[in-house]
Order: C-alpha cells, then structure tokens, then sequence
C-alpha cells in the first residue's frame, strides 16, 4: 500500500517538473513522442527503490524522495562562477567541453579549430536538427531503468561527438558538468561518443560543483559506440560537491577488435550511482573497466556494472577498490553474462573494499552468468580493515598512524589506478587520492 | 649514561604473563646476545622495545637515552633512534622499496626537526649502502620485501638500518631461515655498522649467528626473565650443554 502511494506522489511530482520544463526540452515530432514514452515509463515506475533488484543497495525514495526542478539556463553570473570552479579544477591537457548547469557553455569551451577528424555538436542541435539515425541513436537505451527514461525524458542538453575512421585524436576530450547555483536544481544532460573504424580517442568526465552549489541533482547519461578496431579511453572523475546527487548512465557498444579501456574515481557528491552495460558485440574486442570509491561522512556512491558478452574470442577485466571511512557506503554490483554463442571469452572482475571505521560498509554483489562452455572466467570480493602487521611496520620504521594508512591506502587503490593507460590522467588520479588522504588530516 | 635501560620489567598478553620482571642495561658501542629457548620471552621482549600493539606492561620501566620509552609511539621511537629488524619482515604490495624507504627516512627526520633529504641526495646514499649489501637495484623498485627470498627480506632490514643510522638496534632472530651464505652476508652489513655510538641486541636461539656477530655480553632467557649474564663464552657454553639447566633454574 506504502509502495503505491509512495510511487504516485514521486509521478506527481515529476509530472510537475516535467510541466515545467516543457518549452526547454529540444526536439519535436518523433523525438517529443520517445520523450513523452519515457516520461511514460518513468511515471509507471517511479523512483527505484530496495524491492528493484537493481537498486537494492541504493534506494532513492528514501535518500534522494524527490526530483528536483530543472535548473535555469545559466546567466553571466551562473557563468562567472562556473569559470572560478574550472579553473580550482583545471587539467592540462585537454580539450574542454563544458556544460554549466546542464546547458553547453560555449564561452568555456574550447571547440575550435577541431580540424576535420572530429565534428562535436550539442545534444540540442541534434535533437532538434539532426538526422533521424543520430536521433534513434540518442533514445537507444530502453525505459526498463526508471532514471534511464527520467534521463530519456528530460534530457536538455549535452555533448555529440563523432570521430572520423582512422582518426588518431591525441588530445583528451574533457566534458566538465559544473553546478553554478546555491538553489537546488537538476541538469538532465546526456552526452553520445561515436569512435569511427580503426579510429583512438580519449574522453574525460568530470562533475564539479562551484563555491556555494550545494544540494543539486546529476542526472547524466552516456552513449559509447566504439566502431571495428577502434581504442576509447575514458576516465570519469565524480568530484561534485558533498552535498549533492550524480546519477549517471553509460550504454557502450563495441565493434570488432575494439578496445574500450575505462576508469571512475568518485570522492564527490552525498549519493551517487553510476551504471554502465557493456555490450561486447564484435569478436577479439577487449574491455577493461576500472574504479575506486573514496567515501567518507555519509556519502553512499555505487557502482553497477553489468558486462553482455555476446560473441566468441573477447576478453574483460574489472578492477574495483573502495576505501570507506566514517559512515560511508560503498557499492559495487558487477554482473558478467556470457551468452551461449560468446564461446573463449576471458572474463575476470575483482572488487575489494577497506573499511577504515567500524560504521564505513561495503557491499559487492559480484554475479557470473556463464552460458558458453569454452570459457575462462572468474571473480572474486573481499572486505576488511587494514591490515596490523602492515600499520605497525609502517610505525617501527617512524611513519605516524596517518601516514602509514595513507601509504597503504594509495597502495590499494593504486591497483586500480595503475590500470588507465593515458599516463597524464592516471597521475590526475593519484594526486586526486592524494589529495583525499591529506584530507583526512 | 645508559642507552637502554629495562628494569624490572613485567609484561602480559591477553591475560598471560611473558615477561616476569625483566632487567637488562646497555650502553652505547656494546653488542649484547640474547638467547634462549622457544617461548622463553626472546621476542615479546623486542617487540615492546619497539612498542607492537597488543602487549600490556604491568610492571616496571624501559629508559631509551634516560626517557620513558613506554610511553612513546612506535614512530616516535624509532625516531629515537630504535630500530627493530623483524623476525619475519612483512610484505607490502604497491608500496615501492624506494618510496617506503624516503618517506620512513624523511618521517623520521621531521618528527626530530631536522630537514627532509633532497631526492639526488637521497638516491646516492641508498644506491652506495645497497651496493655494499648486495642489493640490486631492481629489488628497490619492487613492492617492499614482495618476492624477495628470505636472505633478501633480511639484507632490506639492514639497509634500512644503515640508512636510519639508529642508536639501538634490536635484531630479532635475524639467522631464522638463512643459509650459511646469507647469514654471512646480511652479518657482515651488520658488523658494518658497529660503532661507539650505537649498540645492538641480537636475539637469537643458536649460538651459530655469533660466529658472525660476535657479542660483548651474553644473557640467557628462560620463563620470562634473565637467569644468567656472562662473555662471549657463554654462548659456547650453551651450545654444549643446552638450554635444559636453565629451564630448571627459572
């Protein structure tokens, strides 16, 4: 009875968001009518909560209720703050992209001078003047998840890349999602990467938040369509403020021979989820996914992985380390399924948490489907404190008790970490959990 | 005055007392030898020199340099000048040898207020101590101790020592799983760094380590307390006679 009730006043109160919202949403035709289908299923089933499979670690009824109203498009002064926020939070490098309070801020932004190997527009152009295929591309992900078609439904703006066959783009693309406002709001962004035949990228996503954002709401989303031989490094960087809410989406598609090597490190936001379906669907393809969770104070971030492997002769890895202080909650489901026809596939995951107080907790959920008899998969979890014999040798040889964790602390993570392939992005996330540690005083 | 002074010591673990009053004086340039049979206290002994968790004294003092000991932090011992080369040295994966060894040295020269080494500095001071120890270079890059053969985990320990430059060294059953070859060469590192200012404790249950490392003073442990001190020669006695007579005497 609870259930229903609950499940009505959340459609309620999106139906209000969505209200509006209404003359802010791009597309018309066809597009308006997947957003209205989504919307649809959004309402049907409103907020996930414990009784969702899926969903069972992190119930949004009860830690997020409800779904903000969408963020006003920025102003010169949501702007001015969010170039402060990018400058706290510059990496070099790169080629930025920047999206402030869920709209594509072309004054931050460095889309010049692209050359012809990479054409970016925004998710607006596309949904309102692109072709039909990039469109059905765009609403490709089903509404079977209920913040997938929240996301379907509401999504404003965002970044649509495409690079070229053969293209070798050396410099990382950077997609920065800044909040500028004190006032709580939600962006609705979903961005789209499609790396052509034979063709190497390197995408970066980091959320932030600027001085005074506090209590905002992600919701993003990522469409990744890795073409035959192509390579796409991807590193996602969850820095938002501590206050706030990420609930991201990423549905990666690989061709043949594909590689797609991807990496999260999450040590913003109050409670985030971050899920990601890989479909291995081209033979001799190669995935590698990543992450470390630095959670402390009450923050609760998960990580829900679920790998398709579909086809003969490909191989994946999953490395995940979580360090949890105070009362934080760390979640990482990965599921594998290795479908009958997917025969020498190699598939391992491998998730480990340390819990630094007595209230931090940890769940792995790791599960293996194995429908192939020709297979080598294997997974494995394990959760526990740091380890004594370790701190007290640390301490003989004159390292005090913070500074004996850290050292095994970067140590545990950096199995993880050592895993990202461009060496100035894995120096970026060495000195983010640096920076964690000295945080911890 | 006295580097290391324990008097009367008396230490418990989980309800069982190990130590019953335990005494021992060294000074500074002195090597002594402690020996004994398995579960005589050897061990217990220098751990809470070197302060492991777990142990709880119950009684009596241990001066370090004339200060309380006992109620200093491991870190800060060692900043002291203590140094315990482990029985077993443990194995920390993803922690490069390098690292561990210039943040330990640098840890250790803060807490006494004395400038952080400059990395060239620091890097020719480990390359000229490892060579003498027949240390490849390679083995620093590793994880500490991680893959190491025992002779190696033992020639890290004294590395570190010849880097701390401690004042009291506590080797504790330093020929456990050594060969002739590598008790020979992690000994040699050892007699290296015998000096005025330093002085050292070596625990051991076989007379054979002080072929090596030849002690000024011997004492012998039984049940938790010293029940004989003598030279050298009452090494060479025990290895005759055994450690039966004493079993009696404590």
């Amino acid at each position: 009875m609870n259930v229903v009730l609950a499940k009505t006043e959340t459609a309620n109160a999106t139906s209000d968001v969505i209200a509006v919202a209404r003359d802010r949403l791009p597309g018309t035709g066809k597009v308006a009518d997947l957003r209205r289908q989504a919307l649809e299923a959004h309402q049907r089933l409103g907020l996930p909560h414990r009784r969702i499979e899926d969903w069972k670690y992190t119930d949004l009824r009860v830690l997020m209720r409800e779904v903000l109203p969408l963020a006003a498009a920025p102003d010169a002064e949501a702007l001015k703050r969010a170039a402060a926020a990018l400058k706290l939070h510059a990496i070099a490098g790169v080629r930025r992209i920047v999206l402030v309070d869920g709209v594509f801020a072309p004054t931050l932004s460095e889309t010049s001078d692209l050359g012809k190997d990479i054409n970016i527009r925004t998710l607006r152009e596309v949904l309102e003047a692109g072709d039909a295929a990039l469109q059905a591309q765009l609403f490709a992900p089903d509404n079977s998840d209920a913040m997938v078609a929240l996301n379907s439904a509401m999504m404003t703006d965002g970044i649509v890349i495409e690079v070229a066959d053969n293209a070798a783009i050396a410099l990382p693309l950077h997609i920065v999602h800044i909040a500028s406002g004190a006032a709580p709001a939600a962006m609705f962004t979903r961005s789209l990467i499609r790396v052509g035949k034979h063709a190497g990228a390197t995408l970066v996503e980091s959320y932030i938040g600027a001085e005074g954002a506090k209590a905002y709401q992600v919701h993003d989303s990522l469409i990744v369509a890795i073409g035959d031989g192509a390579r796409l490094d991807h590193v996602r960087l969850i820095e938002d403020s501590r206050e706030a809410f990420n609930i991201s989406s990423a549905v990666v598609t690989l061709g043949a021979n594909a590689h797609f090597n991807t990496f999260g490190m999450n040590n913003g936001s109050l409670v985030s989820r971050y899920q990601a379906v890989i479909s291995v669907a081209g033979e001799g393809s190669r995935v590698e996914t990543n992450g470390v969770n630095l959670l402390n104070g009450r923050q609760h971030a998960d990580t829900t992985l679920f790998l398709d492997h579909a086809v003969p002769n490909c191989s994946s890895r999953e490395i995940f380390r979580a360090v949890v202080d105070d009362r934080g909650h760390s979640v990482f489901q990965g599921r594998i399924i290795v479908r009958p026809r997917a025969q020498k596939t190699d598939a391992r995951m491998m998730t480990r948490a340390l819990l630094l107080s007595d209230e931090a907790e940890a769940d792995n959920k790791p599960e293996l489907e194995i429908f192939a008899d020709d297979v080598t998969c294997g997974h494995g979890a394990t959760t526990g404190a740091l380890d004594d014999s370790l701190l007290f040798y640390l301490r003989a040889r004159g390292l005090s008790e913070k500074e004996a964790q850290a050292l095994l602390i970067q140590a545990f993570v950096g199995e993880a970490i050592e895993q990202i392939a461009n060496e100035a992005l894995r120096e970026l996330a060495i000195s983010a959990a640096q920076r964690w540690l000295a945080a911890r005083g | 005055m006295s580097l290391l002074e324990v008097k009367n010591l008396q230490v418990r673990v989980e309800e069982r007392e190990i130590l019953h009053g335990l005494s021992l004086t060294v000074n500074p340039g002195e090597i002594h030898a402690i020996m004994g049979p398995n579960g005589s206290g050897k061990s217990t002994l220098s751990h809470v020199i070197a302060g492991k968790p777990g142990y709880e004294v119950t009684g009596g003092e241990i001066l370090f340099k004339g200060e309380n000991l006992l109620e200093m932090s491991p870190d800060q011992r060692s900043a002291k000048g203590v140094f315990l080369a482990f029985q077993y040295p443990v194995e920390i994966p993803g922690v490069a040898t390098m690292t561990f060894l210039r943040t330990a040295l640098n840890a250790q020269r803060k807490a006494r207020g004395e400038s952080e080494f400059s990395t060239p500095d620091f890097l020719k001071k480990v390359r000229r101590v490892a060579a003498s120890l027949n240390i490849p270079q390679d083995m620093l890059r590793r994880g500490v101790n991680v893959g190491f053969s025992g002779g190696e985990k033992k020639r890290n320990e004294v590395l570190q020592m010849a880097l701390f430059e401690p004042s009291l060294c506590i080797l504790d059953e330093m020929d456990s799983g050594l060969d002739i070859d590598a008790l020979r060469v992690a000994a040699d590192g050892v007699n290296a760094l015998r000096s005025p200012d330093r002085a050292m404790v070596v625990i051991t249950h076989y007379q054979r380590l002080l072929n090596y490392i030849v002690p000024d003073f011997v004492h012998v442990m039984s049940k938790g307390k010293v029940v004989k001190s003598g030279g050298k020669e009452l090494a060479l006695e025990l290895e005759t006679s055994g450690y039966a007579q004493f079993e009696d005497a404590a």
